[in-house]
C-alpha cells in the first residue's frame, strides 16, 4: 500500500517583549528561580492581568506578514487544568476568537518549486513555568520565571506531506518571526517550540487518518527525525492490522523514537470560557495601519529585490536573505564596498568560511559589515588584489584595524605605476631569456600556460603587489614584440 | 436532572476534590437540586440573544511594555508550604 | 452623644477641632470590640497595633492640617481584601495562615485617606453564602437577635457596623453580599456599578460580578466611604476610566420629581408580608417627599437566581483553582503524589458550600454542557440587563425589598442550599446587569430590621445616595440600634 503523510504544525513562539504578557515582570532568560515571578505570575489571591500592548502589536505584525486577517475583536479565554507549573490552575489563551485569522506562507519543496502552506490561526497566550526534575528528595521543583511570558501560537493547516516539507515550513515561520523582530528564534532557550500533528492515509483517500501529536520539539533536525520515526511507526501499526490511537507522544532524541505520554492524556476537559478579568481585545484599523507602516521588509520581498537590484543569482539571494542579520550585514557591506557582486562573494566566501570555522553567527562576526565593505572597496579600486585581500581580512579578524590601516601599515598597496611594472617585467624577461625563447617558439595554445610562469616570477618579485592585469598586458606585449 | 455517581466522580476529579465513594450519591442528589433550580432558565427562549460576558461594554485597556514589577522572592515565598533553593516543591511530577 | 454613635461628618469635625483624637476614638472602638465581639464573632483578626499606629499617623496629619473627611476614622475590612502582612483568610481554612504580601487597592486608598484599620471581618467562606454560616471561623451573630444570622457574605462587616464596633466597613457584593446583610442588620450598604471600585487585591469569587462597596450607618457615611474607594485603577482591566462623582455634594439635592420605579415582580409571592409592608411604607415616604411613583416590570428577573448559579460557580471553579497547596495556603500532610496533594489540600482547605459551587461550575463548563449552561446563562444575563435598560427609560431609581424576609435563625437554612440561594432573589439581578444597588433600613418588622433596596442606572451612585439620604433625613429608621450594643 502507498501511504500519504499528512502533517500540521503548532508553533509556540515566545514574543520578544521586555515584560510579560499580563504582568510587568521581566521576560529575560536564565535568572535565578522565581526571581522574575511577580504577584501576578505567582497567581496570588486577588491579582489581575493587564495586557501588554507590545505583545498585541507583535501578533498583528505577524498577521500582516502572512497576509492574514487581524481580528477587530478577539477574546481571551481560560484553559483550565491543574499542573504545578501553571500557577492559576488555568492558562490565559485565546480560543474561539483568536487575534490572527487565516493566512499562508510559501515554502520551497524538495523539487525546487514553491508550495503554499495555510496558517489556520495565530493566538496570544501566556507561557507556563518550568518543572525541574533534579532530585529534591524525590520532589519536583517549580520555577515560575517563565510563567506569563507572551507566546504567539501559530497553527498551520494539515498541508504538509513530508517531514522535509514540515521542516521547510517551520524554517519559514522561524525566518518570518525573526525577520519581523517578534521572536529571538533561540531554540535552545525554548523561544521557538514545535508540536507536530502527524497522520497517514492510503494514497488517494480524502479523509484524514487518526493523528498523533508530537510535543515540544525544539530543533529542526529533531522535527524531521521525529516525524519520520512516527510515520514509520504508524505505517507499521496499520500494516500489522492495528489502529493508530489519537494521543500525545514525546520525541526522545537519544533513542530516536517517539513514545506515548499517556500520563498527561487522562480525560482532558479544559473547560474554556471567556476570561472575565479581561475585556474583549479591540484592534482598530489605525493601529493595524501603524504596524503595517513599520513592517520591516519580509524575506521573500528582500530576496526578490536582491536579485533585481544587485544582479545576484537566485541562489546567492536566497543565502544572503536567509536571516535578517545576514541580509542586513550584506547590504551594509555592499553599500560600503561599492560593488554588490564582489561583496556577495566575500560575505558568502571568505567571511562565511571564517565564521563557520569558529562556529560563529553572522551577528557575532569580529569583522563589522562596514569594515568588510571597506575591504571590498580596496579590491574594487585596485588598491589591493583579491589574494592580498585575504591576508588583510585575516588581519582585520585579528583586530589589527580596518582595511586601509592594514594596507598602509604593511605597505600592501598594489603597484600600478606602469614604469615600475615595466622595470619588473624587463628584469624577469632578462633573467629568463631561455624561457622567453621557448615561449616565442611555442604553439599558441600552450602560450597562456607558459605566460603564467612569467606572471608568477613578477608577482613574487613584487611581493604580490604588482597589479596582475597590468603585468599580464605588458608581458604579452613584450613577448609578442 | 439527576447526576449519576460516575458523573459526580468525574466532576470531582476535574476540580481536584476528593470525594469518598460513599458520598457520591448524596452529593449527586444535592448538586442535582441546584441544577434543577438552574434548569428554570430553559423556560425562556434565548435563540437570538447575544451572550453577555461582561457587565460593561468596554474594550481591553493595554499596558506599555515596561518592566516595573518589584520582585521580592523571599517575601512572596514566606508562606509557601515547601521551598528549596528558591523553587516551590511538589511531589515528583512524572512526565 | 457617645463616640461610637457619631457619623463620619461629626467625627471628622470633632477630630479637626481637636475635641477628640483618632487615638482616643480608636482605643474606644478597640475596647468595644473587646467587650462585644465574643458574642458576635464579627472579627477574624483584630489589628490593634496597626490601628493604634495608624491613629497616631492620622492625629499627626490632622495636626498638620492635612486631614480629609476620613482621616482618623476607625473602620474594618472584610477579610476578602488583601492587607499587607496581615492575615487575609477569606473565611477559609485554605487561607487560615495566609499573610498577604500586598494591599488591595481599596485598602490602600482608604489608608491614603487616613482611615484606621481596626481589623478584618468575618465572612462566608470565599464570599459564598447568605448567612455567614459557611465561615471556617464560625458564624457571625446578628446583634439584633444573636440567635439569628446577620446575612452574608459580608456578615461580619454588617454586624460590626450595626453593633457600633466600627464606624464603617468594607464589603463585597457578588450576588447581594453587601445589601442582604445590610438589610438584615439594619444598616446602609452600597454595591457600586461594576468597574467603579478596583478589584485588585480582592480575592476573586466571580470576577464578572464581584464589586467592593461600603457599609455604614447612613447614606451620608456611605457617600464618604465610597468617595474613598471609587476610581480608576490601572491594575484592574475591568476598572472604569471615568471620573468619580461628588457623592457628598449631591446628597442635598431635592428629590421632588425623581421617578421611582416599583418592581411589580418583587412585591408578590415569596415576599414576607411584614417586609412587604415595610417596603411599601418606605415607598409612601418617598412619595411624600415628592418623588413620582411608576410601576415597572422586570419580566426576566425571576431567572436571575438560576442564571447566577451557573455564572458565579463557573467563574469560581476557575478562580479557586489557584488554591492548590503549592505556593501558599493550606497543604495536606505528606502528599503521596501530585494528585493526592491537590485533592487532599483542596478538600481539607475548602468547606462544603465552596466545594458545592466549584463542582457546579466545573460541571457547567465541562465538555458537552457549556452551551446548555454557561452560554445559556450569559444569554439570560443579557435579557436581565435589557429589562433594566428598559425600566430605566421610565424611572430614575428602582425600589423594592432587599431580601425576602428578616434575619432567620442560625442553622435554619444551613442544610438546604437552594432555600439559602433564594435569599438573594432580589439582589442578584443587579449584579448580573452590573448596576449599582443599595440597601437602606425601612421600618422594622417585628422588631427586626428590613432593607429597602434602591437600584440605579450605571454609575448613578450619586443619585442613589441622594435619594437614600433625603429619606434618612426625613425618617429615623436608620438610627435604630440593637439593644445591648
Amino acid at each position: 500500500m502507498q501511504w500519504e503523510t499528512v502533517i500540521g504544525l503548532e508553533i509556540h513562539t515566545q514574543l520578544a517583549t521586555k515584560a510579560k504578557i499580563f504582568s510587568a515582570s521581566s521576560t529575560e532568560f536564565g535568572a535565578e528561580p522565581n526571581t522574575q515571578a511577580s504577584l501576578i505570575d505567582l497567581g496570588m489571591p486577588g491579582v489581575l492581568p493587564v495586557l501588554n500592548r507590545e505583545a498585541v502589536r507583535m501578533a498583528v505584525r505577524f498577521g500582516k506578514a502572512i497576509g492574514a486577517q487581524v481580528a477587530e475583536r478577539s477574546v481571551f479565554a481560560r484553559k483550565n487544568y491543574f499542573y504545578p507549573d501553571l500557577p492559576k490552575g488555568y492558562q490565559i489563551s485565546q480560543y474561539e476568537l483568536p487575534v490572527v485569522g487565516e493566512g499562508s506562507v510559501e515554502v520551497m519543496q524538495e523539487n525546487g518549486s514553491g508550495k503554499v502552506v495555510g496558517v489556520t490561526r495565530a493566538h496570544l497566550e501566556e507561557d507556563a513555568g518550568k518543572s525541574l526534575h533534579e532530585d529534591f528528595h524525590g520532589m519536583t521543583g517549580i520555577d515560575l520565571n517563565r510563567a506569563g511570558t507572551p507566546l504567539l501560537e501559530i497553527v498551520s493547516e494539515p498541508d504538509m506531506r513530508s517531514a522535509k516539507e514540515a521542516v521547510a515550513y517551520a524554517k519559514k515561520i522561524h525566518q518570518i518571526v525573526t525577520y519581523i523582530g517578534i521572536c529571538d528564534g533561540n531554540m535552545q532557550e525554548g523561544s521557538f517550540r514545535m508540536d507536530a500533528n502527524v497522520s497517514i492515509r492510503p494514497q488517494g483517500q480524502a479523509e484524514l487518518g487518526t493523528r498523533a501529536e508530537l510535543k515540544n520539539i525544539n530543533s529542526f533536525r529533531f522535527l524531521e527525525k521525529a516525524i519520520n520515526y512516527e510515520v514509520g511507526r504508524q505505517i507499521e501499526v496499520l500494516e500489522d492490522g492495528g489502529r493508530v490511537v489519537q494521543e500525545t507522544r514525546l520525541y526522545d532524541a537519544d533513542k530516536d523514537e517517539t513514545r506515548s505520554m499517556r500520563s498527561k492524556e487522562e480525560a482532558n476537559d479544559y473547560r474554556y470560557f471567556p476570561d472575565p478579568d479581561l475585556l474583549p481585545l479591540q484592534i482598530d484599523a489605525a493601529s493595524i495601519a501603524e504596524v503595517v507602516a513599520e513592517m520591516p521588509e519580509l524575506p521573500d520581498a528582500r530576496r526578490a529585490r536582491f536579485e533585481a537590484d544587485y544582479g545576484l543569482s537566485a541562489y546567492d539571494a536566497d543565502v544572503l536573505t536567509s536571516t535578517r542579520a545576514q541580509a542586513d550585514y550584506y547590504e551594509t557591506a555592499a553599500a560600503a564596498g561599492g560593488d554588490a557582486k564582489l561583496a556577495a562573494n566575500w560575505v558568502m566566501g571568505e567571511l562565511a568560511a571564517a565564521l563557520n570555522k569558529q562556529g560563529l553567527d553572522i551577528g557575532e562576526s569580529p569583522v563589522a559589515a562596514a569594515t568588510l565593505g571597506g575591504l571590498v572597496a580596496r579590491i574594487k579600486d585596485n588598491t589591493i588584489s583579491s589574494k592580498i585581500a585575504k591576508g588583510v581580512l585575516a588581519a582585520i579578524w585579528a583586530g589589527e584595524g580596518d582595511a586601509d590601516a592594514i594596507i598602509e601599515a604593511r605597505g600592501l598597496r598594489q603597484i600600478t605605476d606602469s614604469g615600475a611594472i615595466e622595470a619588473l617585467v624587463d628584469e624577469v624577461l632578462a633573467v629568463n631569456a631561455e624561457q622567453v625563447e621557448n615561449y616565442r617558439n611555442a604553439d599558441a595554445s600552450k602560450q597562456p600556460k607558459m605566460l603564467g610562469f612569467f606572471v608568477g616570477q613578477i608577482m613574487k618579485k613584487s611581493q604580490g603587489k604588482a597589479n596582475p592585469q597590468q603585468v599580464n598586458a605588458l608581458l604579452r606585449k613584450k613577448l609578442e614584440a | 436532572m439527576s447526576l449519576t455517581s460516575d458523573e459526580v466522580a468525574k466532576i470531582a476529579h476535574l476540580a481536584r476534590l476528593a470525594v469518598e465513594p460513599q458520598q457520591l450519591e448524596a452529593l449527586g442528589a444535592e448538586l442535582s437540586k441546584i441544577l434543577d433550580l438552574v434548569a428554570e432558565m430553559d423556560a425562556v427562549d434565548t435563540g437570538q440573544v447575544t451572550p453577555m460576558a461582561h457587565p460593561l461594554e468596554m474594550a481591553q485597556r493595554l499596558r506599555e511594555d515596561l518592566v516595573t514589577e518589584p520582585i521580592a522572592r523571599e517575601r512572596y515565598q514566606a508562606g509557601a508550604p515547601a521551598v528549596e533553593n528558591g523553587l516551590f516543591l511538589v511531589p515528583k511530577v512524572i512526565e | 452623644m457617645e463616640l461610637h454613635e457619631q457619623s463620619i461628618a461629626q467625627l471628622s469635625r470633632r477630630l479637626g477641632a481637636g475635641e477628640v483624637s483618632s487615638t482616643e476614638l480608636t482605643t474606644h472602638m478597640l475596647e468595644r470590640i473587646r467587650a462585644h465581639d465574643a458574642a458576635l464573632n464579627c472579627f477574624i483578626t483584630v489589628t490593634e497595633e496597626t490601628a493604634l499606629a495608624q491613629a497616631k499617623t492620622a492625629d499627626e496629619r490632622i495636626a498638620a492640617g492635612q486631614a480629609g473627611p476620613l482621616t482618623g476614622v476607625p473602620i474594618a475590612h472584610k477579610d476578602i481584601f488583601c492587607t499587607l502582612d496581615v492575615r487575609t483568610s477569606c473565611g477559609s481554612r485554605m487561607l487560615e495562615n495566609f499573610m498577604s504580601p500586598y494591599d488591595a487597592t481599596v485598602v490602600g486608598k482608604l489608608q491614603q485617606a487616613g482611615t484606621v484599620m481596626l481589623g478584618k471581618t468575618n465572612m462566608d467562606e470565599f464570599a459564598m453564602g447568605s448567612s455567614n454560616e459557611t465561615s471556617y471561623f464560625g458564624p457571625v451573630r446578628n446583634p439584633w437577635d444573636t440567635g439569628t444570622v446577620p446575612g452574608g457574605s459580608s456578615g461580619g462587616s454588617a454586624a460590626a457596623v450595626a453593633a457600633r464596633l466600627c464606624v464603617a466597613a468594607t464589603g463585597t457584593d457578588t450576588g447581594g453580599s453587601i445589601r442582604q446583610p445590610a438589610a438584615l442588620t439594619g444598616i446602609t450598604g452600597l454595591k457600586p456599578t461594576y468597574g467603579r471600585c478596583s478589584r485588585w487585591g480582592m480575592v476573586a469569587f466571580a470576577s464578572s460580578l464581584d464589586q467592593a462597596g461600603p457599609m455604614a450607618r447612613s447614606a451620608e457615611d456611605v457617600a464618604f466611604m465610597l468617595a474613598g474607594i471609587a476610581g480608576f485603577d490601572e491594575r484592574d482591566s475591568t476598572s472604569a476610566q471615568r471620573p468619580v462623582d461628588d457623592y457628598a455634594g449631591a446628597l442635598g439635592n431635592d428629590i421632588r420629581g425623581v421617578r421611582i420605579g416599583v418592581v411589580r415582580e418583587f412585591m408578590g409571592d415569596g415576599l414576607d408580608a411584614g417586609v412587604g409592608a415595610s417596603v411599601l411604607a418606605a415607598v409612601e415616604e418617598l412619595k411624600r417627599l415628592g418623588a413620582e411613583m411608576v410601576e415597572i416590570s422586570l419580566p426576566n428577573a425571576g431567572l436571575s437566581v438560576p442564571a447566577y448559579y451557573v455564572v458565579a460557580p463557573a467563574e469560581c471553579s476557575s478562580n479557586l483553582a489557584r488554591f492548590d497547596g503549592v505556593r501558599y495556603g493550606h497543604r495536606c500532610e505528606d502528599p503521596k503524589d501530585l494528585e493526592d496533594l491537590y485533592k487532599r489540600s483542596r478538600s481539607e482547605g475548602f468547606g462544603a458550600e465552596v466545594k458545592r459551587r466549584i463542582m457546579i461550575g466545573t460541571y457547567a463548563l465541562s465538555a458537552g454542557y457549556y452551551d446548555a449552561y454557561y452560554l445559556k446563562a450569559q444569554k439570560v444575563r443579557q435579557l436581565i440587563a435589557d429589562d433594566f435598560r428598559q425600566a430605566f427609560e421610565k424611572c430614575d431609581v428602582i425600589v423594592g425589598p432587599t431580601a425576602p424576609g428578616t434575619a432567620f435563625r442560625l442553622g435554619e437554612k444551613a442544610d438546604d442550599p437552594v432555600s439559602m440561594y433564594l435569599q438573594d432573589i432580589y439582589t442578584i439581578a443587579v449584579n448580573l446587569a452590573g448596576l449599582p444597588g443599595m440597601s437602606i433600613p425601612a421600618p422594622a418588622s417585628d422588631g427586626m430590621p428590613v432593607g429597602l433596596q434602591l437600584i440605579g442606572s450605571y454609575f448613578d451612585e450619586a443619585r442613589l445616595l441622594n435619594v437614600a439620604h433625603q429619606l434618612q433625613l426625613a425618617t429615623d429608621w436608620h438610627r435604630q440600634r440593637p439593644a445591648g450594643f
